[in-house]
């Protein structure tokens, strides 16, 4: 027992994994509120309308058209651009961490993690 | 509501949801629901996809003040990530034949089961029992710094915890929540991981399990940028907050005030779910 503690090379991949995350979240987070802006210019005094269900047009459900939409600087579409990177933020994570198990010739997670990467692109694709 | 206010009104909100969902490390989602649905009258569909965005933005920004603290088991939360991401496929797929009711129903046994765990008392025992062979196999068992130095510990009933992490993964799926709550129960309750671990390293995977279901949710139309806009940034704010707090607070503490929130957030959720208010 023990034998497997936090090796400094653990922590550091961690540390590194931790930050590139923060960094992605304020990456989102920026795109996010510059759509923020102009979806409240041209919107902010409309009636708000969330009580009944009506579903997305395509341009914002559509990995490509929310990209093509986004860069027609429409202020819904740059939110969801922003969101769309938010979601990504978590699979970065795991690639970085193969990369970590590849560097620490961890043969076990390194199949482990490329396992979950290809269930996460399952669901994304 | 006007759009503006509505907007503000939402951030200010959710900052509070991400504060509490980040100090017990369930991610905002569980307060953030009933918040939605019952106090702003959203739709659940939109408010379950606005969740699942806003439990990725809590678990991916408070990851780094996690791993410095050296607490997250990463190898015990990638193993277990298995099992919640193809969970959070098959709720995904599940949240389409469920009806609206049925959904708040669910979401309030949720709730009160996270509630109830809560409350049973167990004291806060690292014991040295021998781990089972998976868990060697894996190589699971570590240790965590407390404030008299660093205390080892070893992961018990890996199989156990590994099937309740998929129910988790179903669940968080289907109601849009990190579902925090059972994976802290998978590793608390079963694995026998000491309370600080089970709730960091629950926040490491709940960032994955969300993102497979909301890159479903998205496709489907569940995800209005509108709606996730205020919430995102007011549970970022929250969590950030939350973060800075967590390593100081006592283990009880914590878990006492959440489960008093979320028990009056189920019976809410169940009351308007039977009488078809939401």
């Amino acid at each position: 027992m023990g034998k497997h503690r936090h090796t400094p090379e653990d922590k550091d991949l961690e540390i590194i994994m931790g930050n590139l995350l923060r960094y992605g979240v304020l990456f989102s987070a920026i795109i996010v509120v510059a759509g923020a802006l102009i979806f409240l210019k041209q919107h902010g005094f409309d009636q708000s309308q969330y009580t009944f269900f009506k579903g997305e047009p395509e341009r914002l459900t559509s990995y490509k058209r929310i990209w093509q939409t986004a860069f027609q600087g429409r202020g819904r579409s740059v939110i969801q651009l922003g969101l769309l990177f938010l979601i990504a933020t978590p699979i970065a994570r795991i690639l970085f961490s193969i990369v970590g198990f590849v560097l620490e010739k961890d043969l076990l997670y390194t199949i482990i993690t490329v396992a979950v990467l290809m269930v996460v692109l399952y669901g994304f694709l | 509501m006007i759009v503006l206010t509505f907007t503000l009104v939402l951030i200010l909100g959710a900052a509070i949801a991400g504060f509490i969902g980040s100090l017990t490390g369930l991610g905002g989602g569980v307060v953030l629901i009933p918040l939605l649905t019952l106090v702003f009258k959203v739709d659940i569909h939109y408010a379950i996809g606005t969740s699942l965005i806003s439990v990725i933005a809590t678990s991916s920004g408070a990851a780094a003040a996690y791993v410095k603290e050296g607490i997250t088991n990463i190898r015990l939360g990638m193993f277990l990530e298995l099992a919640t991401t193809i969970g959070a496929i098959m709720g995904a797929v599940l949240a389409k034949h469920v009806s609206t009711s049925g959904i708040a129903i669910v979401f309030g046994i949720i709730l009160l089961i996270s509630a109830a765990t809560s409350f049973i008392h167990h004291e806060a025992k690292i014991d040295g029992e021998l781990p089972g062979r998976l868990s060697n196999w894996l190589r699971l068992n570590n240790e965590y710094p407390t404030e008299t130095g660093m205390q080892p510990y070893t992961v018990k009933h890996v199989t156990g915890g590994f099937v309740m992490m998929n129910v988790a993964g179903i669940v968080s799926g289907l109601l849009g929540i990190g579902s925090g709550a059972l994976k802290v129960i998978a590793m608390d309750r079963i694995m026998r991981i000491p309370f600080k671990v089970s709730t960091t390293t629950s926040n490491f995977m709940i960032g994955v399990t969300a993102a497979v279901s909301a890159g479903i949710y998205l496709r489907e139309g569940y995800i209005d940028p509108g709606l996730s806009m205020p919430v995102v940034l007011g549970v970022l704010l929250g969590a950030f907050i939350g973060s800075k707090i967590l390593f100081k607070a006592k283990t009880r503490v914590l878990k006492f005030l959440f489960a008093i929130i979320i028990s009056i957030l189920a019976v809410e959720m169940i009351y308007n779910g039977i009488t078809h208010k939401l």
